[in-house]
């Protein structure tokens, strides 16, 4: 019997590797200690804008870490901005209502709380594709800022401030506290980086991946693609309050705009950049657009814009599995 | 019984220039199949094109009312100028493809179209007051109201009628609804569905440059008045049904008379009520009140 | 005498006008190899359709080992042990053929994890055995997207089998074949469940050649009802089948 396809067959170029179980997640905790390692020692080094700017890039990274997750299911959220404000606004109402000022108390706290508001509608959204999913999410952090806005136990339009956190008990002194937010940040970061990409290359992570290509083909496997959109979603909440709790602690403020609709576009601008073969890329484009905002005010304030907007078409066009494409080899 | 005459007019007169930019966001989308965050980008982009030609106007000492035609064709000029070059330039190269994908190259749209208003006009507010004094005041019962707002709502209604009598009487119109319900269907019956392209694109621009132009003498025309207005415009499309012109108005009048209400009665509710409406539709009736399309996948 | 694996009673579905099933009484056993043949339309997949949960029928029930099955979702279905393939193979196209394959081994697994890696040792070698079984084995890290046609359906084919169903549904599993290769792509699809003799197959075909050498039983519809059941040499000859979906007897 000859072999079933007369077309000339184009055997494998790279011969497989193959994860013995456990062995992949003890080089990815290596990685992940060595990179917090790695950033710890530049950001004792860093002049003090630099930290901070670093801070930000993790913290906002987190959140496009997010909506990565959510990607690989096949849908784009537009409204990440709501868990973002919502993990903010719990870490500081923890902070100023409760006094609770643990650093990384407050970062878990604003964690929790956006899964807790935002796991209700997991099982709902987990039934949206397409621009009807976007247009949702959008709706709902729409929402979150107009509640936000108006009522005057968030700060109203003017949000509110957050005092300088604690460390495991410790009082941050003057010149040591952005490092040590940035600490806690990256630390916070690197960890989530490498969960991420154990949940990725796990078997949940490969349904993710599957459904996101044949809806049908799963779910007549015996597979379930609403649980693992609604498994997405909540982690995606998660990663989201992190981020948004530790930005505030880095920011000192938190204001409705966290949920307007064009901060979310921002987290999901990174998104596109990063593509979702890499984890390190969302962070890598997260500090690209810190950069460029940065940078922005005083060098270039009327031209940013246009430069992410061209950027982003660029990398639509050209590079649309994003930045993150060009160093990783999809693992045979 | 006053409230309820002030928050039926308020609602009304937002509800006008709002269905007049929603109808240009939702034909574009029922035609090109875009969903076009730039679309608060070319209001703003009448808006300003208004202030610099009732400027131009006034130095040339034309008489006030010749503001109105200036503020038409500075919505013709945006419409003609911009449009084609962005068809063509830009949104062509990426017809057909996955629609959230589309989302994000018009994203990439608003971003630079937010930067080129700021280069052109630059960052200080413009005001365009004259025209907002040319049709006097009315009186109803013990309120005043600017007869300027009523103009609008009869601005809205002419807008609304020619589209409805273009699509449904005319050729062109036709042609244009065969390629709404199939581009591929209507291309093999050899309709040239990229003239159609250009055109409705043209024609939605021209809207939301329209819906900017006049509604530049009530607001301060400055940076940021896109954003503002997209995301209202894309909960009237939502709740009226995305390529509906009828849920334009529908969802137009709603979206007005929620916010007029709010407003007036439970001014903590102004900003959000608009989004729990369209959240509730998006959960309850995903299409929309007018289906064209479908929502829900499983 | 067993009691049927499968029991179909009463099965009725129209479409509008269309009458896609008209009260379809199937019994299946355990190890049989079935072929659905008819013209199309006439209810081959409609049976597939509703015994897969693809479809609801308008009326009547489904019994799986004598548990109704009727209204249940598909990927329920598909747990209790019923398979199928696709007349268009449906694939993860951007995945390789062998990630293809762990899906499908993920899906049928007890527990999904949020940590073990897709890719180990056992899940890998589990997945290899059964696409070598297949001869798809020199194709694992090729894109879905890429594989030629007949491979797209024993790749279909393969996922299915990763169900370890005690019922197998398979569309049309050489339609779209070039026609030399009919042969030996059943060949290979058969080989591939010979180890399972319990299994039992049921597949939808118009090639008669394939339908004698490969079928235990023929199960013959037309217009939404079966009009014979019994062995191929007995179905294929009977004067219904012969007119209705045949054609010999066109000319009279």
């Amino acid at each position: 019997m000859g072999t079933p396809s007369s077309l000339p067959v184009a055997a494998a170029t790279a011969a497989p590797t193959r994860d013995r179980a456990g062995g992949a997640g003890w080089r990815h905790v290596a990685a992940a200690v060595g990179a917090f390692v790695l950033l710890a020692g530049l950001g004792a080094v860093a002049p003090k804008w630099l930290t901070f700017l670093m801070t930000m890039a993790a913290g906002n990274g987190l959140v496009s870490l997010g909506i990565v997750c959510l990607m690989r299911g096949g849908v784009v959220p537009f409204g990440q901005g709501m868990v973002f404000a919502i993990g903010g606004y719990a870490a500081a109402l923890f902070y100023n209502r409760l006094g609770f000022t643990d650093a990384i108390g407050l970062a878990l706290a604003g964690g929790v709380a956006a899964v807790l508001i935002a796991a209700p509608f997991a099982p709902l959204l987990s039934r949206y594709r397409g621009i009807f999913f976007a247009m949702l999410t959008l709706a709902l952090s729409m929402v979150t800022y107009g509640l936000l806005m108006k009522l005057d136990t968030f700060g109203g339009s003017d949000g509110f401030n957050l005092g300088r956190p604690t460390l495991l008990g410790m009082k941050l002194p003057d010149d040591k506290v952005g490092f040590i937010l940035f600490l806690v940040t990256a630390g916070f970061a690197v960890v989530m980086a490498a969960l991420a990409r154990i949940y990725f290359d796990s078997t949940r992570g490969l349904v993710t991946l599957a459904a996101r290509e044949n809806e049908l083909r799963v779910e007549y496997l015996g597979g379930s693609v609403r649980q693992a959109m609604a498994i997405n979603f909540v982690l995606a909440a998660f990663c989201g309050g992190l981020g948004g709790a530790l930005v505030v602690m880095a920011l000192g403020h938190i204001e409705p705009n966290f949920s307007f609709w064009t901060t979310s576009g921002e987290f999901v601008f990174v998104a596109i950049l990063a593509g979702w073969h890499s984890v390190v890329a969302v962070f890598v484009a997260s500090t690209v657009l810190e950069v460029v905002r940065s940078f922005s005010s005083s060098y270039f304030p009327n031209t940013w814009q246009l430069a992410l907007g061209i950027f982003l078409l660029l990398v639509i066009r050209f590079l649309p599995k994003g930045i993150g494409s060009l160093w990783h080899r999809e693992r045979k | 019984m006053q409230t309820a005459v002030t928050i039926l007019i308020d609602g009304l007169t937002y509800a006008s220039w709002l269905f007049i930019v929603a109808l240009g966001l939702t034909l574009v989308f029922g035609v090109l199949k875009i969903l076009n965050i730039a679309h608060g980008s070319f209001y703003a982009l009448g808006a300003y094109a208004a202030a610099t030609f009732v400027a131009w106007g006034a130095t040339l000492k034309w008489a006030p009312a010749f503001s109105i035609v200036a503020m038409l064709l500075a919505a013709v000029a945006v419409a003609v100028l911009v449009a084609p070059v962005i068809e063509r330039v830009l949104l062509r190269f990426f017809y057909g493809r996955d629609e959230v994908l589309l989302v994000l190259v018009t994203y990439a749209l608003f971003l630079i179209m937010e930067d080129v208003t700021k280069l052109v006009w630059g960052a200080n507010p413009y005001y365009v007051s004259e025209p907002y004094a040319l049709f006097g005041n009315v009186s109803i019962g013990r309120q005043t109201w600017v007869g300027y707002d009523f103009a609008l709502v009869a601005l809205a209604v002419v807008v609304g009628l020619a589209v409805w009598w273009v699509l449904n009487r005319t050729r062109a119109g036709k042609v244009t609804l065969a390629v709404i319900h199939s581009a591929e269907v209507a291309s093999s019956m050899g309709v040239d569905v990229s003239k159609v392209y250009i055109a409705a694109f043209a024609v939605g621009i021209f809207l939301a440059a329209l819906g900017g132009a006049f509604t530049a003498p009530m607001i301060s025309v400055q940076p940021g008045v896109s954003v503002g207005v997209i995301i209202v415009s894309f909960a009237v499309v939502i709740i009226g049904g995305l390529g509906s012109i009828q849920g334009a108005a529908v969802g137009a009048l709603i979206v007005g008379l929620a916010r007029s209400f709010a407003v007036h009665v439970a001014p903590v509710a102004e900003l959000f009520s608009i989004y729990v409406v369209m959240a509730v539709v998006l959960m309850f009736r995903p299409e929309g009140l007018f289906q064209r399309t479908q929502a829900r996948r499983i | 005498m067993s009691a049927p694996l499968l029991e179909a009673r009463g099965l009725n579905k129209r479409f509008g006008a269309v009458v896609a099933a008209a009260d379809l009484q199937v019994d299946l056993a355990a190890g049989e190899r079935v072929s659905l043949i008819g013209s199309n339309g006439a209810g081959k997949t409609t049976l597939v359709n509703m015994i897969t949960g693809y479809l609801k029928p308008d009326s009547g029930h489904i019994l799986l080992e004598g548990r109704d099955i009727t209204r249940l979702a598909p990927r329920a279905i598909t747990r209790l042990g019923v398979a199928r393939s696709f007349q268009i193979p449906q694939l993860c196209g951007d995945l390789t053929v062998l990630d293809n394959m762990l899906v499908a081994n993920a899906c049928h697994d007890a527990g999904l994890s949020f940590w073990k890696p897709a890719r180990r040792a056992e899940t890998v070698d589990r997945a290899e055995a059964l696409l070598e079984r297949f001869r798809l084995q020199d194709q694992r890290h090729r894109r879905g997207a890429e594989l030629p046609g007949g491979m797209r359906k024993l790749l279909d084919i393969a996922m299915a089998l990763c169900a370890e169903p005690r019922i197998l549904l398979l569309d049309e599993p050489t339609s779209g074949v070039a026609a030399e290769e009919k042969f030996p792509m059943m060949d290979t699809v058969m080989r591939g469940l010979a180890d399972d003799g319990a299994m039992t197959v049921l597949f939808v075909e118009h090639d008669m050649d394939i339908v004698e050498r490969y079928a235990s039983r023929v199960i013959a519809f037309y217009a939404g009802r079966i009009i014979a059941d019994g062995a191929p040499g007995v179905a294929l000859a009977s004067e219904d089948v012969r007119r209705y979906v045949t054609g010999e007897l066109l000319v009279e």
